[in-house]
């Protein structure tokens, strides 16, 4: 791994206070949607889960007779869509739109896809002024943070964290009581909804039969995103999608459980264009911008491209023992957890930290929660694969490749293997057949020295299994 | 063009080929159960104020203009359009104001309103939700800029849940750009993960089910 | 199904935990088995496959193999390695049909040790017996590959003396996860922490688990604090009396 992840780590490890912050917060989202899952609470969920990979799977195996479908309801209903291949068409749709329309105020709503895209910095760039409306992305937007989880973006900071932020940056007097704090984000933010030109929202699935867009959320800031300003530009991947209005009642039964555990958001829009005649409120203007930046790339693989099928619901984050501990701020890219281990490599290239797809103990909680089943610990092992191969095209970490050449020949030669078990039983040192704090040089490296940094080694027994049994003579 | 380049690339990675009918899709799963109106009613009642939400079964739509006279009294509030509003003589109601037609006084209204008033076109008896389908009777703003909400639902349009819904509305785009499932009032828990309701949207939230 | 059963001990306890495989063997003669130990085994090779070594892996596996294929039922103490041969040999061999073939016929014989004696053997009372106050630590491949959760608990219950307690939160990885435990040897400590105090909320003297690999990340945990906390292995505690 990079020096820069292991750092990372070993930063959030030593943080006792993060620790605790993490580990609470994830802890009660775990059990919340432990509860709302339950057999007896929703005794279908297995067959909803089955239900929601099968039409994830379906969808994004046809995924170009799906995109044209939408493409033409869209349409249909008065609206564009726009195809982005990267981060750069996305900012120029964005700004050429702006200043066509004359815009310089835009509210946003919840949108990984546009963090991926970097879309406020372009935007900013540029001199537009790009305000996050989700109380958690705003906060971190005014810290000049990226989120540290994908459903709770401000997992990390404290009510004192957020006092000095706004003080800061807002030149309010210090408030360190949440209600307070979250009435001055209402005040400043309500103004620009009123006030802003364009609204940009993400999407939790795009609806090919209906040409719509379904944002799921708690606190409204999507729906004013959307409904007040003129123009709403909804900014979504590729794999969004789903068949038919009706598939999204599986979606919504699934999703908001296994977020928060919540039995629905508060508020599930469900949008299709501008306003019609006769409704009196609504944008005028309505843009969907499908966003490839290399979602395409992964579709060839049949064995890794069910990471495409993921609803964004950070259950895998908050059941992994490994994101529980190092928090989202140790992963390269602005997805984090499970998911994020297995997506950045397969957009970013596997090199780019080729240590990911191994911070991982293989556990399988996160396929056990996900809800459109994706099986996580088997995509993390393909990338391992993955890793392996492009170290050997580039000649790197020859080392670690011998070691495994040779234990691969050691242990099919069972004579050697039973020799070299006895040489390290003669090597290692247990004097009173207690388990070893620690071992003599020159053993004391690399393996060894990581095993006895943490935890103690097994003394080695006077005699190994087979000795054992040829003694007590087994056939 | 970035539009016929993704699709081919996604075509190419998919081994497909344009305008290649797609295999059948998995069938649509929605389980609607049998569920006897009054059993709805106390479920959606139950399910509101849960979430800190209120809700009443009321006998009749005198009664319910009344209590939503109540509950306004001394404060602002703006109506929508829904003609079951007018039926049951809420919009005509003192502080209430109604028939707005223009977006821009319907924003300023809503903007300055203590409580906004709706009726919903659906409600869902298992989870507590409105359904809001935006429309000349509804707009979107009034449940949604002022920081408390009424809406006064005739019994008879609880559905069972979400299945129902789906299955009576297959295609919401046909009709309108926006339907809304409200749950409960605005909330969050992004600082230290406290709750805290009303954010952006109404933090309080009263629905009577008039039989 | 005949009465021999053949013995895959698995590297970890031929190297350093051979009273496993020892326990193992009595207690499946005790139930009237024929117990063999094919001399030729070596390892499943899990290390390789999960470090991305895929072709290393699999060269293993051809041994495991030609070993075990003339066995007519295999039985392993540890979740992790049987899941390693029924789960995920067939993945090594997509490319080569007439391997793939032998796997699959090979994967079906296989069994981690509470399986078989729950579901093949069919029995839940050993005659085992030991007083202590154990908490079972479910292994994460056994949970979750091999679904394996009540067959360990049925046996335990039927030990005489023997208390068991389930810790909160249950069915937390240990933090061993194979060259994770080294790669990531701070991260894998920490895990492995949480997991002790997991354990001593329970109150228990004893961690029971049917992983060796677990219980060697627990007991180097244990060990390293100064607990007096002991694991043991199923088959060490079903072979007690």
């Amino acid at each position: 791994m990079s020096v820069e992840f292991h750092h990372k780590i070993h930063d959030t490890l030593a943080d006792a206070n993060l620790q605790l912050a993490i580990y609470t917060a994830t802890g009660r989202l775990k059990e919340k949607r432990i509860e709302a899952v339950a057999s007896d609470i929703l005794p279908d969920y297995q067959e909803l889960r089955s239900h929601a990979n099968a039409i994830k799977k379906h969808t994004i195996e046809n995924l170009d007779h799906y995109l044209e479908e939408f493409e033409r309801n869209v349409t249909a209903h008065g609206s564009k869509v726009v195809y982005c291949k990267d981060a750069t068409e996305v900012a120029d749709f964005v700004l050429g739109l702006a200043k066509q329309r004359g815009a310089r105020l835009i509210v946003k709503s919840k949108s990984m896809t546009t963090e991926e895209v970097d879309l406020n910095e372009r935007l900013e760039h540029h001199g537009l002024e790009s305000v996050e409306t989700d109380l958690g992305e705003y906060i971190l937007q005014l810290a000049h943070e990226k989120p540290y989880h994908i459903v709770a973006p401000a997992l990390h900071k404290t009510r004192y964290d957020v006092a000095e932020i706004f003080t800061k940056r807002l030149n309010v007097p210090n408030e360190v009581v949440i209600e307070k704090q979250t009435a001055i984000a209402r005040a400043v933010l309500r103004q620009k909804f009123l006030a802003a030109d364009m609204g940009i929202s993400g999407a939790n699935f795009l609806v090919a039969d209906s040409g719509a867009v379904v944002i799921i959320e708690n606190e409204g800031n999507a729906r004013l995103t959307t409904s007040a300003p003129k123009v709403h530009i909804a900014v979504a991947g590729i794999e969004k999608l789903i068949p038919r209005a009706q598939d999204v009642a599986t979606f919504l039964k699934l999703l908001a459980r296994s977020a928060t555990g919540q039995l629905l958001s508060v508020y599930s829009s469900f949008l299709s264009g501008p306003r019609r005649p006769g409704e009196v409120d609504g944008p005028e203007e309505f843009y969907v911008v499908l966003v490839d930046n290399g979602r395409s790339r992964l579709l060839p693989d049949r064995a890794k491209r069910q990471s495409l099928y993921c609803i964004r619901c950070g259950a895998c984050l908050n059941t992994c023992p490994v994101y529980r501990k190092i928090g989202g701020h140790s992963f390269p890219w602005v997805y984090s957890g499970p998911i994020g281990a297995i997506i950045t490599p397969q957009f970013m290239g596997v090199t780019h930290e080729p240590g990911l797809p191994f911070a991982s103990s293989l556990c399988g909680a996160c396929a056990e929660v996900c809800p459109v089943k994706i099986d996580i610990p088997r995509v993390l092992l393909e990338l391992r694969s993955d890793v392996k191969k492009a170290e050997a095209r580039e000649g790197q970490n020859r080392i670690e490749k011998v070691a495994f050449r040779v234990f691969a020949w050691v242990m099919s030669h069972p004579r050697v293997y039973e020799m070299a078990g006895r040489m390290a039983a003669s090597m290692a040192p247990s004097p009173d057949g207690g388990w070893i704090r620690n071992v003599p040089p020159p053993m004391n490296i690399g393996p060894a020295q990581a095993w006895l940094s943490q935890r103690d080694l097994p003394p080695s027994p006077s005699m190994s299994f087979r000795e054992m049994w040829r003694k007590r003579g087994g056939r | 063009m970035s539009r016929d380049h993704i699709l081919h690339r996604v075509r190419t990675a998919l081994g497909r080929s344009a305008g290649q009918e797609p295999a059948p899709p998995p069938p649509v799963r929605l389980r609607v159960p049998e569920v006897p109106r009054d059993l709805r009613v106390s479920s959606f009642i139950a399910r509101l104020e849960a979430l800190a939400g209120h809700a009443q079964r009321v006998p009749s739509q005198s009664a319910a203009r009344d209590l939503v006279a109540a509950a306004i009294a001394g404060r602002t509030a703006v109506a929508s359009n829904s003609p079951y509003l007018a039926e049951c003589g809420i919009t005509s109601l003192p502080g209430v104001r109604s028939g707005i037609r223009d977006v821009n006084e319907l924003r300023d209204a809503c903007e300055k309103a203590d409580v906004g008033i709706t009726s919903a076109d659906y409600a869902l008896g298992d989870t507590g939700t409105l359904v809001m389908i935006a429309s000349p009777a509804e707009a979107r703003l009034v449940s949604l800029l002022p920081p408390a909400h009424i809406a006064v639902v005739p019994c008879d349009r609880i559905l069972t849940g979400l299945d129902e819904l789906f299955t009576v509305l297959p295609r919401p785009a046909d009709q309108t750009s926006s339907m809304v499932l409200i749950t409960g009032p605005s909330r969050t828990a992004d600082i230290e993960q406290i709750l805290v309701r009303g954010v952006h949207g109404p933090g309080q939230i009263s629905v009577f089910l008039v039989e | 199904m005949g009465n021999r059963v053949s013995l895959f001990v698995t590297c970890i306890v031929d190297q350093l935990f051979p009273k496993v495989g020892m326990a193992m063997a009595e207690v499946l003669e005790r139930l009237g088995y024929q117990v063999d130990f094919p001399e030729e085994q070596t390892c499943c090779g899990q290390p390789a496959f999960n470090s991305g070594y895929r072709a290393e892996a699999r060269i293993v596996a051809r041994h495991f193999l030609k070993t075990f294929e003339a066995c007519e039922t295999i039985v392993a103490p540890s979740g992790s390695c049987t899941s390693m041969v029924i789960h995920h040999f067939a993945e090594l061999f997509q490319k080569d049909p007439e391997t793939l073939a032998r796997v699959h016929a090979l994967e079906k014989r296989v069994y981690e040790f509470s399986t078989f004696l729950t579901a093949v053997a069919g029995v839940e009372d050993v005659g085992a017996r030991m007083d202590a106050v154990a908490t079972f630590h479910d292994g994460c491949h056994a949970l979750r590959e091999l679904g394996i959760k009540a067959a360990p608990r049925r046996l335990l219950a039927h030990v005489r003396g023997l208390e068991l307690r389930e810790m909160t939160p249950a069915e937390e990885c240990c933090g061993f996860g194979g060259t994770f435990s080294v790669k990531f040897a701070e991260l894998s400590g920490a895990m492995a922490r949480t997991k002790l105090e997991a354990i001593e909320r329970t109150g228990a003297d004893t961690v029971v688990s049917l992983d060796p690999s677990c219980l060697m990340q627990i007991q180097g945990a244990l060990s390293r604090a100064g607990s007096p906390i002991r694991t043991m292995h199923l088959a060490e505690v079903l072979a007690s009396r």
